[in-house]
């Protein structure tokens, strides 16, 4: 029996996840790190991606996609701050798709510098869920 | 004196009041339980997110170089405050109570030669204070509060507005106004500061409360932090993030608290009415015997009279 470490993932509107896992793969800001029971304290500000929750050393892992947020670990607990999360089986690729498409028309439309941006970025985010899912 | 036929319409028409209050109390009482259950939802971010950030304020030095949003811009003279009340009224001195305390707080600071401007979130706030404070209002936000739940794309709708302000350099200092819920029959008006952050979140009327919510800077305590990438950088993506967490807080707090206020006045006015129902229908059962007698006596008078 392995040592776990608990685990948190709240948005603002609720707590996701609460559980002790093995292993959570988290997508950091500076790349992925796995967190472990008895990782040394840290603050990390994440990236759009997927979280992976490993129950125990094998098996697949539970994937949940954020869109970035923050990390905060301590030997014995793991919270991260996302600021939108869906488990990755829900998300929905045609509906994504769209999104897409929607999101191209009104960068296209855009014209000031910080709308262009902002819709650059939801666009990025659209792409990770995407990928999310491609790669299950 | 009223003739029996009105007091029968009066008794109608309170009593179709007394129906429809009863139903809008229903009505908020199942919102209230909502809005309640997603102010619990909402609370581990909001702890998390104070929790870290006093780790990190507690951290950084603060230099001129440390993010505006905590340093501050260095001067207090313009003043932003934002006004969160409901979009709907009928909820006793629910909006009121929170406008009263946004007026005292403008007096006060004008009197200190401060500017003022304010924004407001809900449309009743910014209909009351039109009239005497209008030209300081700058921006108003109305049905941000959704049919069943507060999104909290809206409390970062608005984040982003008052961070575009005061990057644009438009103000100093931010605070929030807003009912805070402390109970279904207790709502306090609060005041918040928001910009520049303050790590132990001083609150106006301070009566012995909210021993779980103080940041809990001593978990985790000793064992040094790594931050990645740096205190600096993150604390740039937080403060703007706590900015919205606040404000979305603030926003719960007011919405659980309108339908609070709605159920308890609406419950008064089922009450009022079912009092007002029973004295008139004395006072028509008196009307309708004293009919009744007046034609017993004119028929008796008649027939001794022959």
């Amino acid at each position: 029996m392995s040592r776990k470490i608990h685990f948190d993932l709240v948005s603002p509107e609720k707590k996701l996840v609460s559980e002790d896992v093995h292993m959570a793969v988290i997508p950091g800001d500076m790349g992925m790190f796995g967190v472990m029971a008895g990782h040394c304290s840290l603050v990390a500000s994440l990236t759009h991606g997927v979280v992976k929750l490993y129950k125990d050393d094998k098996g697949t892992p539970r994937r949940i996609f954020i869109a970035g947020g923050f990390a905060d670990v301590n030997g014995a607990k793991c919270s991260v701050l996302a600021e939108e999360a869906i488990p990755v089986s829900e998300l929905d690729k045609n509906a994504l798709t769209q999104q897409l498409k929607d999101l191209t028309e009104d960068l296209g439309l855009a014209k000031e510098k910080n709308d262009k941006a902002r819709i650059k970025l939801k666009i990025a985010v659209v792409n990770a869920k995407l990928l999310a899912i491609s790669s299950q | 004196m009223p003739s029996l036929r009105d007091y029968r319409d009066r008794i109608k028409s309170v009593k179709s009041t007394r129906k429809i209050t009863s139903a809008m109390k229903m009505v908020a009482a199942s919102k209230l339980r909502r809005a309640q259950e997603q102010a619990e939802a909402s609370q581990p971010y909001a702890r998390s997110m104070s929790e870290m950030l006093a780790r990190l304020a507690s951290n950084v030095t603060i230099t001129p170089s440390s993010p505006k949003l905590l340093a501050g811009t260095g001067s207090d003279q313009r003043h932003l405050l934002i006004l969160v009340t409901a979009d709907r009224g009928l909820c006793g001195g629910f909006n009121a109570y929170a406008v009263k305390a946004l007026r005292q707080k403008i007096t006060a600071l004008q009197g200190a030669g401060k500017q003022v401007s304010i924004v407001c979130v809900g449309r009743k706030g910014r209909d009351l204070i039109r009239r005497d404070f209008g030209h300081l209002i700058i921006e108003s936000f109305r049905d941000v509060f959704g049919k069943n739940v507060v999104e909290f794309a809206q409390a970062q709708k608005i984040s982003e507005y008052v961070l575009a302000l005061f990057e644009a350099g438009k103000f100093d200092v931010c605070s929030i106004v807003y009912n805070e819920f402390r109970s279904v029959l207790v709502q306090t008006p609060m005041t918040q500061q928001l910009i520049p952050f303050r790590a132990e979140e001083p609150r106006t009327p301070t009566k012995g409360k909210k021993a779980e919510e103080k940041p809990a800077v001593a978990v985790g305590g000793t064992s040094p932090y790594i931050f990645e990438p740096n205190e600096d950088e993150i604390l740039s993506k937080l403060l703007p993030r706590n900015l919205s967490v606040q404000i979305y807080r603030s926003m719960l707090d007011s919405s659980a608290g309108e339908q609070a206020a709605r159920m308890t006045a609406m419950d008064n006015a089922t009450r009022n009415a079912g009092e007002m129902i029973k004295d008139l229908t004395l006072q028509y059962n008196r009307a309708r015997q004293a009919y009744i007698t007046k034609e017993l006596i004119e028929i008796i008078s008649g027939a001794e009279a022959v």
